[in-house]
């Protein structure tokens, strides 16, 4: 495999792909550190799945470069192909055979020698828990069976850099569950990994990076800290634990939205330092006894439906 | 390992896929069955009197046994075609082959694997036909020679069939639409010599019939298994193999290699 990447594991700049005159990608550029998570997020339609496909060199950008592994998509596909694995949105598995044989064929095509294709497809059965079904056709499989043999399959060649596209969409909570720890420990061994998804959570949990996919363009990217930032929303909760504490609290922030059941109140803030300083000698200076204090930034679904209202808005227009 | 042997080492892995599909939903019994239960049928049902009109030294039925088998075997490679498409087709739609294709895999392997896996399909399928033909009283007067080249002519027809049925299973998007594109080609046995002579067809069928590439091939094969002249028509048939696999070659192998997303 290749050894350790001196640049990015993925960089992309300027990609551009239309079907027919409908535009997918409008200059898209992507930048993906070594041994991190990369999510691109957005709605359907919104040229995630094309994104994957160029840059795992399944169809050809109209115009822009893109990099994977250090190789040129366009100019050295076949380095590209030997770097990466792929898991597409619909399984990509072989109906007619056995998990096992599934997991052998793979192996054979990476020429690894039948031995070793053997003890490879076993510790992967193994470990993707699939040992009972290894023998069945795959007709037996559930759909989260199906994608976690899916994703052995991919992980047959020991890829440094795996495109995941949706790989939970319809799946089962619990099955959700199961793919976002096999991710999470395919990053701990130091694999890179770019995945697609439309659910905000999964971002948020899987991902060190985020990119807003709207409307063929990047309308945001960053940590999900960073992101959750963009937009205003967020505050302050302070919970009281009696009556006279909380009537001294609405005195001390007259600005701040209450909750007279709850004994909370709400104050604006950005989720900063400052404004939490801000709040701490406030209460400091009133002698406010609280019993809880949280900081509540907004979700990614804030952000998100922050960032891409505006074009709706637009669109409709 | 270089780009060659690469090549074969990929093919051989797809081909053994392919044949373990075929082992696990053999279609072998759909791709003989059919011809099979023709053979019976214009055979018993209406072989006495299609026999008769042949004016051979057997008469009515075994005559046209003789007559119709090389017909039957050549419909038999036509029909194949089906389960050539249905599997490109099916491979297709099943997303494995954007698998494949995001593999260091040599690219024309997948294609080779078909092709091989259903050439041989198609053959065993002609044996099973060539011998319930002998069971009902088919009786060739080939020697070794002339089998191996009836044999070989089979193969090379099959071969550029297999090419062009991968082409058609490229085409198109659903496995349904992969079984019916065929369907023209098993039509082409009949509007030829493969069950009765052309001279009996009316103009302009009969001269469509002369000039339409089964009918040599038919001949041919006749000739082979029966004894009596090949001449031109072999050579005609040869020409004909050719510019099937070439034509069918090209055309499977530009569509492989075109984008997959337009």
């Amino acid at each position: 495999m290749s050894g350790p990447l001196a640049g990015p594991a993925i960089r992309a700049v300027g990609l551009r792909r239309s079907y027919g005159s409908h535009l997918v990608l409008d200059g898209i550029d992507l930048e993906v550190a070594a041994g991190t998570v990369f999510a691109l997020l957005g709605p359907n339609g919104a040229g995630k799945t094309t994104t994957v496909h160029i840059l795992s060199t399944l169809i050809a950008a109209d115009d822009g470069d893109a990099w994977v592994a250090g190789h040129d998509v366009r100019r050295d596909p076949e380095a590209v192909r030997a770097s990466i694995g792929v898991t597409g949105q619909f399984s990509a598995v072989d109906g007619l055979l056995t998990g096992e044989e599934n997991l052998i064929l793979m192996a054979d095509l990476r020429h690894l020698g039948r031995a070793e294709g053997r003890r490879r497809a076993a510790e992967l059965l193994e470990r993707f828990d699939l040992v009972e079904a290894a023998t069945k056709p795959l007709a037996a499989f559930s759909g989260g069976m199906r994608r976690r043999l899916d994703l052995a399959m991919t992980l047959v060649g020991d890829p440094r850099i795996i495109f995941l596209d949706e790989p939970t969409a319809g799946l089962d909570p619990r099955s959700r569950r199961v793919m976002w720890q096999i991710v999470r420990e395919l990053v701990a061994s130091g694999v890179t990994i770019f995945l697609t998804t439309q659910y905000l959570e999964e971002a948020d949990r899987l991902a060190d990076r985020i990119a807003l996919l709207h409307q063929a363009r990047i309308v945001a990217e960053g940590t999900p800290t960073e992101l959750k930032r963009l937009v205003p929303g967020g505050h302050i909760r302070l919970r009281f634990t009696d009556v006279a504490a909380f009537a001294r609290g609405t005195r001390a922030f007259s600005g701040a939205v209450r909750d007279d059941d709850g004994l909370t109140l709400d104050i604006a803030s950005d989720g900063g330092p400052r404004s939490l300083r801000t709040v701490l000698d406030a209460l400091d200076h009133a002698s406010v006894e609280v019993g809880e204090l949280s900081v509540q930034t907004p979700d990614l679904d804030d952000v998100f439906l922050a960032l891409t209202h505006d074009d709706r808005k637009a669109a409709a227009r | 390992m270089n780009a060659f042997t690469a090549y074969l080492t990929d093919s051989a892995t797809l081909l053994r896929r392919n044949l373990r599909h075929m082992r696990r939903y053999p279609m072998v019994f759909f791709i003989a069955g059919v011809p099979i239960v023709l053979l019976l049928l214009f055979v018993f049902v209406l072989g006495g009197t299609l026999g008769a009109g042949l004016g051979g030294s057997l008469g009515g039925r075994a005559d046209y046994v003789a007559y119709v088998t090389p017909g039957i075997v050549l419909f038999t490679v036509a029909g194949a075609a089906q389960g050539t498409a249905i599997s490109i087709a099916m491979d297709l739609t099943e997303g494995i082959v954007a698998r494949f294709r995001t593999m260091p895999i040599s690219r024309a392997s997948f294609l080779t694997g078909h092709v091989v896996a259903n050439v041989l399909q198609t053959m065993v399928s002609v044996v099973l036909v060539v011998a319930v033909a002998i069971a009902i009283g088919f009786r060739p007067t080939a020697g070794v020679v002339e089998w191996t080249a009836a044999f070989a002519l089979l193969a090379l027809v099959a071969l550029g069939i297999t090419w062009i049925s991968v082409a058609l299973g490229m085409l198109t998007k659903s496995v349904e639409t992969a079984s019916n594109l065929p369907m023209p080609l098993m039509l082409l046995p009949f509007l030829g010599s493969g069950f009765v002579p052309t001279d009996s067809m009316p103009e302009p069928l009969r001269t469509f019939a002369d000039l339409q590439p089964f009918t040599p091939l038919i001949e041919t094969l006749r000739g082979l298994l029966l004894g009596g002249d090949v001449g031109t028509s072999g050579l005609v048939a040869a020409g004909w193999c050719l510019v099937t696999i070439v034509v069918g070659w090209v055309w499977a192998t530009r569509l492989y290699e075109r984008d997959p997303a337009r």
